[in-house]
């Protein structure tokens, strides 16, 4: 196969894959840190044991998401070696300062909040999940900020022709926030409050469906359904100003997420459907001249699409994009009206008595994964065929000297590796739930005693 | 171009990488170190306490890859890019075994069946000790050149070419000098039996060290072209070499002494004196070119622009006292001998 293809297809096989865990640890880190800063608060030991228990599935997920992540640092240079020439000045700068302000930071606190519960006071446990948690979302930051370097590229200029050409930084700040980093950080941050929030609410509601644990299972699904109502929300709001940004910056993009070709024209909004990229048309259900209204506020009011592209400057997989983002959008709306009702039967005192809704949210846990996922891929596979939009062309980003035998090679061993490390990690959080924040056997009040 | 005391600011980035790899290779290398003796403990509980004692640090001690990396692909991205393409092989090894070293420590006590434990033992011992070795066939191909051509093309062999002879050895000489500094460590952290048997298995890693280190210093003095011209230019490197000699025999007296923490602060200085030993020969080349000096990668030709370096000065000159002082604070709470509780791996 190709070297591309095949450099492309690892790629996104490693980043998907290192995705799954830092939202979790982000979400769960959230919810954590708010249990303990309740038992730090009201003293009550059943916050302690959520904490405790949390920290157990925590753990975990971190340690796949930095093992994962250590890989991701280095195979830009391994497969994308004229791309790292090019925007190392930029790029990497942001990287380093991941390094240096946000993982330095999460890695030395993830020792004393994992180890040292019987070595250091309570506060300063406290202080170390604060630590863990900020770390974990300046990591977010900078490499978004990376990231949305490449959409929307800002505050540079480019130096150099031919081989010897790339980026260099002519403004700090403008780069590190270019158009598209602020929505797109406060989008990747909700998506990861979600992702965690959901595992909580998933185990708990799992707890009281089999009807153990009940006391702290009810304080722990409280706790992450009023986050998670609010963020569901408030990600609608970072969704659309992400969108209004990808409007302007990169048209061509927003136009495959809704299989709009028709060069300058009012363009329909899809609840779902099918494009053809031959004929050019899309079958589905849609809301005529929706995506003008939401871009403009303005149904007549015309929008760019893909036929104002030269045909080698245009997303290659338009029904892709078009299918990801639409799952993505669809499982937010989801959210939003699952969160809003359960928090409506809470007001009204009847949430634990509806055991379908509990399984709902017992089988929801999947859903902020996927969207997680399927956004990314619509924001990446939309930004096809730029690797920095505008200026290098995913085709020539990658290293000249490997063969791909050797990605072959690598591929196959990722592939391996990460289906034993997937396993183990669903087996082992598995375990840990089924066993539960503590021994049933034992009387609560004697475990607490020991605690 | 500017500078800093008097200091042109690729050459203080070089200083930086060089001292973020320093500290990896002294601070990750005792970790690494300790998880290559891990079959020679029989014990379970010996194994376990082995784990443990560097459960709460390593993923600190990590973060110096972490930094480093990105401080490479920031300031000399040619050289990020050109030697991670050319030595594609060995470095997504090195990547796989990191990924297998770190579910190891996770996974390795969570189970109690005999045959989990054992199988997680050899695979954490393997991914150190191959760890270990690679860093050091790293730093071997480094010092010997590579083939490169014009625009930093890598035309050599992709496949075992990595694998020389004089590679082999400087990945010996770092695995031993790892085990040593490892063991050191465990002494430092252990108690009983088992640090009896580490007093004894440290014996036979300097042995190891000293032999290893022997031979790969005549042969690099013998074989290895343009080694011997800067230490005429400058005499005042030999200096390093004796400096790295004097601090490694000092460790067996420190030892016996039962001074554990000099000792480990000796052979650290050790792997300095010999990085640095490596950074002085190099300087101003990161990578040599075998087919033409000339199509070298210097921090000159390597360096990202003068404005992007100075930005990152700026961020090391704020972010590295605060990571220092995390450091410490982390070191400090978990100072001691390893005990065994209901947070231990």
């Amino acid at each position: 196969m190709d070297v591309e293809i095949l450099a492309r297809i690892q790629f996104a096989f490693t980043i998907a894959f290192h995705y799954i865990y830092p939202p979790l640890s982000i979400g769960i880190g959230l919810i954590m840190m708010i249990m303990e800063g309740l038992y730090l608060k009201t003293g009550n030991k059943q916050y302690e044991i959520l904490t405790r228990f949390w920290l157990k599935i925590f753990a975990i997920t971190f340690g796949i998401g930095v093992a994962t992540g250590i890989i991701m640092e280095f195979e830009f240079g391994t497969n994308w070696a004229v791309y790292s020439r090019y925007v190392g000045d930029i790029f990497g700068s942001a990287l380093a300062a991941e390094g240096l302000f946000a993982f330095g930071l999460e890695s030395t606190f993830l020792g004393i909040l994992l180890f040292g519960w019987n070595r250091v006071s309570p506060k300063v446990h406290f202080f170390s999940t604060i630590m863990v948690f900020f770390g974990s979302m300046f990591s977010a930051v900078w490499i978004v900020v990376a990231n949305s370097w490449q959409q929307t590229p800002a505050g540079y200029h480019i130096v150099g022709e031919g081989f010897n050409a790339r980026a260099e930084v002519t403004d700090f700040w403008a780069m590190v926030f270019n158009p598209s980093s602020v929505d797109r950080i406060i989008h990747v941050w909700q998506g990861a409050f979600l992702a965690g929030t959901f595992l909580v609410l998933s185990v708990h509601a799992y707890y009281l469906l089999k009807n153990r644990y009940v006391d702290i299972s009810i304080k722990a699904f409280k706790i992450s359904l009023a986050v998670a109502t609010i963020v569901s929300l408030t990600q609608l709001l970072s969704g659309h100003s992400s969108a209004d940004g990808v409007a302007v910056n990169q048209p061509a993009k927003l136009a495959a997420m809704e299989g709009h070709y028709e060069k300058s024209a009012p363009a329909d909004m899809y609840l779902f459907g099918w494009v053809n990229n031959e004929t050019q048309e899309v079958t589905g259900i849609k809301i005529p001249k929706g995506l003008s209204f939401l871009v403009h506020q303005d149904f007549e009011e015309p929008i760019t699409g893909l036929n104002a592209f030269p045909e080698d400057e245009r997303p290659g997989q338009v029904n892709a994009v078009f299918q990801f983002y639409h799952i993505m959008v669809s499982i937010g709306i989801f959210l939003i009206c699952l969160t809003l009702y359960a928090s409506y039967l809470w007001w009204r005192g009847t949430l634990f008595e509806k055991k379908w809704l509990l399984k709902i949210f017992a089988f929801s846990v999947l859903l902020p994964q996927i969207a997680n996922q399927v956004g990314w891929f619509a924001a990446e596979m939309g930004r096809q065929p730029w690797i920095v939009y505008g200026h290098l062309r995913t085709d020539e980003g990658f290293s000249q000297e490997v063969s791909s035998n050797q990605i072959l090679f690598s591929l196959i061993m990722f592939l391996v590796v990460y289906t034993v490390l997937f396993l183990l990690f669903i087996y082992s959080v598995n375990k840990k739930i089924k066993h539960g924040p503590y021994d049933e056997a034992e009387n609560p009040d004697e475990f607490l005693k020991y605690v | 171009m500017e500078t800093f005391l008097g200091i042109d600011y690729p050459t203080l980035w070089y200083l930086v990488v060089g001292l973020l790899f320093s500290g990896y290779a002294i601070l990750e290398g005792f970790d690494y170190g300790a998880g290559a003796w891990h079959l020679f403990f029989k014990k379970d509980l010996s194994r376990r306490i082995a784990i443990n004692a560097i459960g709460p640090i390593w993923d600190a001690n990590q973060v110096w890859l972490i930094i480093g990396g990105g401080a490479l692909f920031a300031g000399f991205p040619v050289m990020y890019a050109t030697m991670l393409s050319a030595m594609y092989i060995p470095f997504m090894i090195f990547l796989m075994l990191l990924v297998l070293r770190s579910s190891a420590i996770k996974f390795r006590s969570s189970e109690d069946m005999k045959w989990w434990r054992n199988t997680w033992d050899i695979i954490y011992f393997a991914s150190n000790t191959l760890i270990a070795f690679l860093l050091g066939v790293v730093l071997g191909n480094i010092l010997q050149g590579f083939e490169l051509h014009e625009n930093f093309s890598y035309k050599g062999g992709v496949i075992f070419d990595f694998l020389s002879p004089y590679a082999i050895m400087t990945g010996f000489t770092t695995l031993s000098l790892f085990m040593t500094q490892g063991a050191i460590f465990l002494l430092l952290k252990t108690e009983g039996r088992l640090h009896a048997r580490l007093t004894f298995l440290l014996k036979k890693g300097m042995i190891f060290f000293i032999i290893s280190f022997g031979v790969t210093s005549m042969y690099t003095l013998v074989f290895i072209p343009g080694v011997t011209d800067s230490f005429k230019e400058q005499p005042i490197f030999f200096a390093l070499p004796i400096l790295a000699f004097l601090a490694v025999a000092n460790v067996p007296r420190l030892v016996s002494k039962k001074k554990y923490f000099q000792a480990i602060v000796f052979s650290s200085l050790t792997m300095a004196f010999l990085l640095m030993l490596v950074a002085f020969q190099l300087y101003p080349v990161l990578l040599f070119s075998t087919i033409d000096p000339s199509y070298s990668v210097t921090i000159y030709n390597a360096a990202s622009s003068q404005k992007s370096l100075g930005i990152m000065l700026t961020m090391v000159v704020i972010g590295a006292p605060l990571l220092a002082g995390y450091l410490i604070f982390l070191y400090k709470t978990f100072n001691g001998k390893v005990k065994l509780d209901d947070t231990s791996y």
